[in-house]
């Protein structure tokens, strides 16, 4: 994974030190909490219903065990010995107090770490495949050119004040698991006729209240240009984009509004202007980041005796096969997933104590690399085939084994209003309700993958327009309720989810997933899976079973 | 008169007092050198010019600078107006002014300018500031001598980190 040199070091020093002098003057009083709020919300620290919220970026979710360690002790020594994942592969930590958040800032630097853009109207933390260097789908390491972009977004002189937050994701692979079309940008790399590496581009996708897939503004843009084709892209949205009404002002209201064509136009015409050596990287540069995403694999044979044996002796290990350990691109090699979506817990949360865990098996067992991916899930992108039994073994020991990657129980929630200031209504209990009602492992995997989603506010952090099964908070006179939505998906098929119906009270949710699961259950055909089955049928045979009683 | 600070060839910050009014559109002209609106501007710049004053012109965060394009080896000095520090376009309007068409008079921020926007504000091309926060000159320039190192090309000259890697 790519190393800081001593300018990259010495950068997020320079920035802790900002810090430090930032909150002295708040601490001391020279400053206001109006003055002071936009400092620290430059540097993810949020002030939410309980205590500060810390938002640490973990730049295109990849993890070392250093890196991982070090986010363990600070939560042990700054939280309450846990911190929580999130579908933008940060991690925050919700119980902080303003006069520790330098000093963990400095920790975090001394790992290579920070929590810079991970608010504010800037660049967010970039986002990646998380099985970036290990499948074989894809034609290049995505993250070479994720780390560019992260340099290049690190303090951008102009574009620190946009209209609003700006996320960027990219993937190398034809199965698309950074969900680039719900982005302000997606890159997904695409191979020229002559062989060349360039980027699709699309612009404009995004959740919220008003959901967006991005739009393809061009077909094919050389690898090399990328920085300063975003950076044209970046001055038509500071220069063009809304700023009147929050609501309205992320990109893909400006794409929608003027037309994905005259956006592109646009955006072309001031990419012609521009002078793109002036922004691009040099190829040497380029080369010098790529040399650190290049582990050393082992030559080894393609199969395992030691996976065989403990398969063909351990039901509950060969489930675990089943779903959470993936094809790797070298023979004898495999992705193991880690599941934070045991049910009952809450998604995402992960303790201190797990983290040294993973950070040891990582170590250990996958060439020092943990990644982070946006279904709030861990994974150990290049274990070797004969270590997947002890590794997991460990994280089972760990409670980190469940096998239910992508199945019912792999459920997305925000905070919330368990945390969140913005909420109208809780998520986390809903999550732990349905995995509980599905924790019955024979079940879940009889139903197969189903994705569900949770949000507890429009502002839709857990991704619900996008889950197969998309459930939203809502107030009702004070009253916690439900809107659930069908259909939806944030792949390759993305699509948003279609309404169901009313929305229902807290205690009717699981059991309208669960009558929609018998729906489902009753109406697949072949080897459809519950996206397919209602997008052949529609809407109506799960809205009639689950307002049946209504009628 | 607001406190006015200028950054230096050599990349000091020091006070500055110079000599422009600042004349609203619905306000009477005055004698000597003047600011003036982007539209004022434009119906009014020609004559004055003629009479030999410095003129400079005041651009609002959603007008372009671009209109200014063939006017802009006779403007003393382009203020560009911050309405809230939120508010980015100015800085995309400073970098056009200084890469795009070769400004090299002064580039001034006015309006909600805060000392922790320095850092921004220098690096795209701004060398005139009216602070709104009273900062002074001296915590003016500690603020652009924060970071040591930056990551990319912009208006000013600094050596972005993959330049410096290249020895
Ligand atoms: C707890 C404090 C949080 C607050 C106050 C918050 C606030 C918001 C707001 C206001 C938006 C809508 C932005 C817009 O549409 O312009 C948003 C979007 C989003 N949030 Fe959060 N959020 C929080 C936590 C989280 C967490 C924990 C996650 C990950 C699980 C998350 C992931 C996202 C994502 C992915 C979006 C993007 C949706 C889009 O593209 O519009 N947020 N958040
Ligand atoms: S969706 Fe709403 S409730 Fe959930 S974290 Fe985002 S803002 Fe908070």
């Amino acid at each position: 994974m790519y190393r800081y040199d001593a300018i990259d070091s010495a950068f997020v020093h320079d920035r802790a030190a900002e810090f430090r002098e930032q909150v002295n003057r708040r601490l001391a009083g020279e400053i206001t909490e109006d003055q002071f709020k936009p400092i620290r919300l430059l540097n993810g620290l949020y002030l939410q219903l309980h205590a500060y919220m810390l938002r640490i970026a973990v730049p295109y979710g990849t993890l070392n065990a250093r890196k991982l360690r070090k986010l363990a002790w600070i939560a042990n020594t700054y939280d309450k010995g846990y911190g929580h994942f999130t579908t933008r592969t940060n991690l925050q930590l919700h119980w902080i107090k303003l006069a520790d958040a330098p000093d963990i800032l400095e920790h975090l630097a001394e790992v290579e770490l920070h929590s810079m853009q991970t608010s504010g109207n800037t660049i967010r933390n970039v986002t990646a495949d998380p099985y970036a260097g290990a499948t074989a789908d894809e034609l290049d390491d995505p993250r070479v050119w994720a780390e560019a972009i992260r340099q290049w977004s690190t303090l951008h002189p102009e574009f620190s004040f946009l209209p609003r937050k700006f996320k960027i994701a990219v993937t190398a692979a034809a199965k698309d698991r950074a969900a680039t079309k719900v982005y302000d940008i997606g890159l997904a790399m695409r191979r020229g006729r002559g062989g060349e590496l360039g980027f699709e581009v699309m612009v404009g996708g995004g959740l919220g209240r008003t959901p967006y897939l991005g739009a393809t503004i061009r077909q094919f843009l050389p690898t090399r240009h990328l920085l300063s084709y975003l950076e044209a892209i970046l001055r038509v949205y500071n220069r063009h984009g809304r700023r009147d009404n929050i609501w309205k002002a992320r990109i893909k209201v400006l794409v929608a509004s003027l037309g994905a064509e005259e956006f592109a136009r646009q955006v072309e015409a001031e990419w012609e202007k521009a002078d793109h050596g002036h922004t691009d990287l040099p190829d040497l540069e380029l080369a010098r980041i790529r040399a650190d995403f290049t582990p050393a694999f082992e030559t080894l044979s393609a199969a395992s005796e030691a996976l065989e044996t403990a398969k063909a002796s351990d039901r509950e290990f060969a489930r675990f096969l089943r779903h959470n350990v993936h094809p790797h691109k070298v023979p004898g090699y495999a992705i193991v997933d880690v599941s934070l979506k045991t049910p009952g817990q809450t998604p995402g949360d992960i303790s201190s104590e797990q983290m040294d865990v993973v950070a040891d098996l990582a170590e250990r067992f996958s060439l020092d690399e943990v990644r982070v991916n946006y279904q709030q899930n861990l994974l150990l992108p290049h274990v070797k085939l004969d270590d997947v039994p002890t590794v997991y073994a460990a994280l089972n020991a760990a409670g980190l084994a469940t096998a239910n990657m992508d199945l019912i129980s792999d459920i997305i929630a925000c905070p919330g209003l368990d945390y969140c200031a913005l909420a109208n209504a809780r998520a986390i209990p809903i999550a732990q309700h349905i995995a509980t009602r599905f924790a019955d492992p024979d079940r879940a995997e009889l139903v197969g993958e189903l994705k569900i989603k949770i949000s507890g506010c429009i502002n839709a952090c857990g991704h619900h327009h996008v889950g197969h099964i998309g459930i939203l908070g809502v107030d009702k006179k004070g009253e916690e309720f439900y809107q659930l939505t069908l259909g939806g998906s944030g792949e390759e098929d993305a699509a948003l989810g279609q309404m169901l119906g009313p929305a229902l009270p807290a205690d009717k949710v699981a059991d309208a997933v669960e009558q929609m699961v018998e729906v489902y259950l009753r109406e697949r055909q072949g080897g459809e899976r519950f996206l397919d089955t209602f997008r052949r049928t529609g809407v109506a045979p799960f809205k009639e079973a689950v307002y049946a009683d209504a009628h | 008169m607001p406190t006015r600070i200028r950054l230096t060839p050599e990349g000091h910050m020091v006070p500055s007092e110079d000599p422009f009014t600042w004349v609203a559109d619905d306000e009477d002209l005055v004698q000597g050198d003047l600011i003036l609106s982007l539209t004022r501007f434009q119906a009014e710049g020609d004559r004055l010019l003629s009479e030999g004053r410095a003129v400079g012109v005041r651009v609002k965060s959603d007008e372009e600078v671009e209109a200014l394009a063939y006017d802009l080896p006779r403007i003393a000095v382009v203020e560009l107006e911050f309405p809230k520090f939120r508010d980015g376009r100015p800085y995309s309007s400073a970098r056009v002014l200084r890469e795009r068409l070769g400004y090299k008079g002064e580039v001034r921020a006015v309006g909600d300018v805060l000392r922790e926007q320095a850092h921004f504000m220098v690096r795209s091309g701004f060398d005139g500031f009216e602070p709104a926060d009273g900062s002074s000159a001296q915590q003016w320039e500690a603020v652009t001598r924060r970071f040591r190192h930056v990551y990319q090309r912009a208006a000013d000259a600094r050596v972005p980190a993959f330049e410096e890697r290249e020895g």
